[in-house]
């Protein structure tokens, strides 16, 4: 380790102030970081022993438990391709042809990524924060396998100069950076990223026939329009194939949809590991599929279509819902930032989700909008939890 | 009525290098230092004396020309051998050669039966007063307020904090008049307030006039701003006075006695010392005759006070006014390969975030003063929350502080905060933020504008 430390040395006074990279140095020291833990010291006043844990360590623990949805969601990739052109797979075909696929992606949203956020620390001179090794997971694991490269890099560079960097960088933002760049996408180039046709990587193939392409949330929506029992449309959809959209399939992600939204199981690991290790908060995630799961009930009671009268717990495994709350809803950031706003602000994400996706025929994932509108409600129900606490404080001082 | 309060919000830091309950014998240390930076409060500090002055334990040495009836006096009879001073002439410490046998400046036998004002500027002029703390702001308290109640806290719960039950022993009488003597300057009570997890020691459970409470659970539970926290908070416009258990001893002696004594016993603590423990002093003591020689190794940091809330300072540097402890740990200047992310049951972390396993390790933690990061925008919210067990929203006050909001300063409750409050906060910290230092500026703010 000697030697690589002698190498930042040798190159370090080029960064140095005089230096010809002078400019750079936030790029030096942001690389040095991550080979070594820095040797800052405390100050003279003050505590004068601080946390092993920093930031890097709290970034890194939300990208491994983000990495069951991943591998799931790449091998996942590969089951949908091979079932959907009638092919026969081994495991090692499917995984093989899903990394292919997800690698790309995943490489351009963190090279373009950190491309830019590189940009912005150079220009103001900022240090190089870990928010992006977080964002970058996601806005891979959000998009559709069959996404083009160009468009995940553009969505990229928006989410992270509009949702971030204008706001001051990261810890100032108002949105969920990843969560920016899809809805980006949404809006932008729908064709890409709904329908029924961009679910499931075909490539030069064609589907057998009898195949559709379509979501279990679509699915569902259409029963509700045709007036067919919402679990028997569901547990029909492509039987025929061995990849109906049972609850069990849906819970284990053997479904389409985003790359890594598909698995509820995978995404219940995750939220054991973010909250075993107290990184995201368990009030959201438990907010979040306790409002869904109630106000699926509310629907089942007021039920006027076949789509409201669907048991309430097949919204759990549906969609993205349980990925974008466990993922998505508890960045600290963008989330309320106190405890009892974090209540309210999971338990409205979940109610949201499912008034979206049941009543709003043009949205038929309700996820994305629903954190993405809690984000910017996230301070307004801050504002209120702060006020209380002042009363408290003032009525105090007139007793 | 006595209260009883159990907290369950905080964290104790159990570190190696307790020290344990017996005295040590160490050369004497030989000079003294008053150091008009251990008060926050004092604005324009005058030096009463020149260096070659011969001078009494209770001499006046020092007083503030924004409240000058309060003096800072001698700790120890001697030679004044150096008034040194920094950039723009600034007072830094006052240095006094002791003698070998201390002789005191004696005043009289204070009569508590006098009036309030006059028992006030009696005790302003003994030395004794600087131990009287005001809240809000945490300074020198103005002897002609009044104060709404006094709160001492009877234990330390900070890091390898000295035993105040041992330090204080034999001190019996003098605590109960340093606790009669409070009891007049305030138009409220007197609250001690004790340890609820044992049994109270000698010096504390049978003192009379004052309101004994309970507290207990993990630090900051004997932080006496917790405590009033939620015995009697403070609102804007009042005043509340507190006091350590060693300045309720000093003020009895100065009421029983007649004179300023500043001899105190303090706890040699942390891993790097050799040998750790107790030793008699006197207050301001130069540590260097404790701590030369009796190293563990060559690259430490000396602290004046505890890991949490303690002043760094030289190999010959000087006890601070308020500190009973001196901590000595290893410097933590060394770049670590991949330390972020290695696993550790060793390093001591209030998280558990991946591969910070503290929590599995029950025994005491090694620590140094590396930073383990740098600085960081506030991005995890809920932490501070969990060490901070107030009825205060940290993370919002100290982002009102940074914005300079008066407004939000005060109705996020900064008038029931000194450092010592939020010094948790700034330890489990991930984004590395210097928490001590910026409660520290919002309180100017708020005095001074």
């Amino acid at each position: 380790m000697k030697a690589l430390q002698n190498l930042f040395d040798s190159i370090k006074p080029n960064f140095e102030k005089g230096g010809k990279w002078e400019k750079f140095h936030t790029l030096y020291e942001g690389h040095r970081t991550i080979a070594f833990a820095p040797d800052l010291i405390t100050k003279a006043k003050g505590t004068q022993i601080k946390d092993a844990t920093d930031l890097k360590r709290v970034m890194i623990t939300v990208v491994i438990a983000m990495i069951p949805a991943l591998l799931f969601g790449i091998l996942n990739i590969g089951h949908q391709h091979f079932i959907a052109s009638g092919e026969e797979a081994t495991f090692l075909d499917k995984a093989i042809f899903g990394a292919l696929s997800v690698l790309p992606i995943l490489i351009v949203s963190y090279a373009v990524g950190l491309l830019t956020e590189f940009t912005f620390c150079v220009i103001r001179n900022h240090p190089i924060s870990e928010g992006y090794l977080v964002s970058g997971m996601l806005i891979a694991l959000v998009m559709p396998p069959y996404i083009p490269l160009w468009q995940v890099a553009l969505a990229t560079i928006f989410a992270v100069v509009i949702g971030k960097e204008v706001f001051g960088g990261t810890g100032m933002n108002i949105l969920n950076v990843a969560m920016t760049a899809r809805a980006f996408l949404y809006f932008a180039y729908p064709a890409q990223i709904s329908g029924d046709q961009v679910w499931t990587y075909l490539g030069e193939k064609t589907a057998v026939d009898g195949f559709s392409g379509a979501t279990a949330l679509a699915v569902a929506y259409n029963a509700g329009v045709e007036g067919t029992p919402a679990v028997e449309a569901l547990s029909s959809h492509n039987a025929s194939f061995g990849a109906d959209f049972s609850f069990l399939n849906m819970f284990m992600g053997w479904i389409p949809g985003s790359i890594g939204e598909t698995s509820t199981l995978m995404a219940l690991v995750g939220a054991v590991i973010l909250v075993a290790t107290g990184v995201a908060s368990w009030k959201i995630i438990v907010g979040g599929f306790g409002g869904a799961y109630a106000m699926g009930l509310v629907m089942n009671a007021l039920a006027v279509n076949e789509y409201m009268a669907m048991p309430a717990q097949y919204h759990l495994v549906m969609g993205g819902l349980a990925f974008g709350v466990v993922f998505m809803a508890t960045d600290p950031v963008s989330a309320a930032q106190t405890e009892t706003g974090k209540w309210i602000y999971g338990i409205l994400i979940g109610v949201l989700t499912v008034i979206i996706r049941v009543t709003n025929p043009a949205y038929p994932e309700g996820i994305m909008l629903a954190v993405l509108f809690m984000n910017v409600m996230a301070p307004l129900v801050d504002y209120y939890v702060v006020k209380a606490n002042k009363t408290r404080r003032i009525q105090r001082a007139t007793v | 009525m006595s209260k009883i309060v159990k907290l369950k919000k905080g964290f104790d830091l159990k570190l190696v290098g307790k020290a344990p309950l017996e005295m040590s014998n160490f050369a004497p240390a030989t000079t003294f230092a008053i150091k008009p930076t251990d008060f926050p409060g004092i604005q324009r500090p005058k030096v009463l004396v020149n260096e070659g002055d011969t001078v009494k334990a209770g001499t006046p040495i020092l007083i503030d020309k924004a409240l000058d009836q309060v003096i800072y006096a001698a700790p120890v009879s001697g030679e004044i051998v150096e008034i040194k001073r920094g950039e723009k002439r600034k007072l830094l410490e006052i240095k006094i050669l002791a003698d070998q046998t201390i002789t005191h400046e004696n005043f009289g036998k204070i009569d508590l039966n006098q009036d309030r004002e006059a028992l006030a500027a009696k005790l302003a002029s003994s030395g004794v007063w600087p131990n009287i703390i005001q809240r809000p702001f945490g300074i020198v308290a103005n002897p002609s307020d009044t104060p709404k109640a006094i709160f001492i806290s009877a234990f330390d719960t900070h890091p390898l904090a000295p035993d105040f039950g041992f330090t204080l022993q034999g001190e019996e009488k003098y605590f109960q008049a340093g606790v009669d003597a409070l009891a007049k300057l305030t138009k409220g009570k007197v609250h001690l307030n004790v340890d609820g997890s044992k049994s109270a020691p000698a010096i504390f459970s049978g003192v009379k006039n004052a309101q004994i409470n309970q507290f207990s659970g993990p630090h900051p539970a004997g932080n006496v701003g917790t405590q009033i926290h939620h015995l009697d908070p403070i609102n804007k416009g009042e005043i509340a006075w507190t006091v350590s258990p060693y300045g309720v001893v000093q003020i009895g002696k100065a009421v029983l006695e007649g004179i300023y004594d500043a001899s105190k016993v303090i706890a040699l603590t942390g891993s790097e010392l050799t040998k750790t423990g107790y030793v008699k002093t006197y207050s301001g003591a130069n540590v260097s005759s404790f701590v030369k020689g009796n190293l563990n190794s060559g690259h430490v940091r000396v602290i004046s006070g505890n890991v949490l809330t303690g002043e760094k300072v030289n190999l010959d540097g000087f006890l601070g006014f308020y500190h009973n402890q001196i901590t000595v740990i290893p410097e933590g200047d060394y770049e670590e390969f991949l330390g972020w992310i290695k696993p550790s049951t060793s390093k001591l972390s209030f998280h558990k975030a991946i591969g910070m396993l503290s929590f599995l390790n029950k025994g005491e933690f090694k620590v140094d003063t590396n930073t383990h990061g740098e600085e960081r925008p506030f991005v995890v919210t809920g932490v501070f929350e969990k060490v901070m067990p107030m009825d205060i929203l940290p993370t919002y006050l100290f982002k009102a502080i940074v914005a300079e909001d008066f407004d939000e300063m005060e109705e996020l409750g900064l008038y029931e905060l000194v450092e010592e409050d939020v010094a948790l906060c700034e330890f489990v910290d991930p984004s590395k933020n210097d928490l001590q230092e910026l409660v520290r500026h919002g309180i100017e703010l708020l005095m001074y504008s």
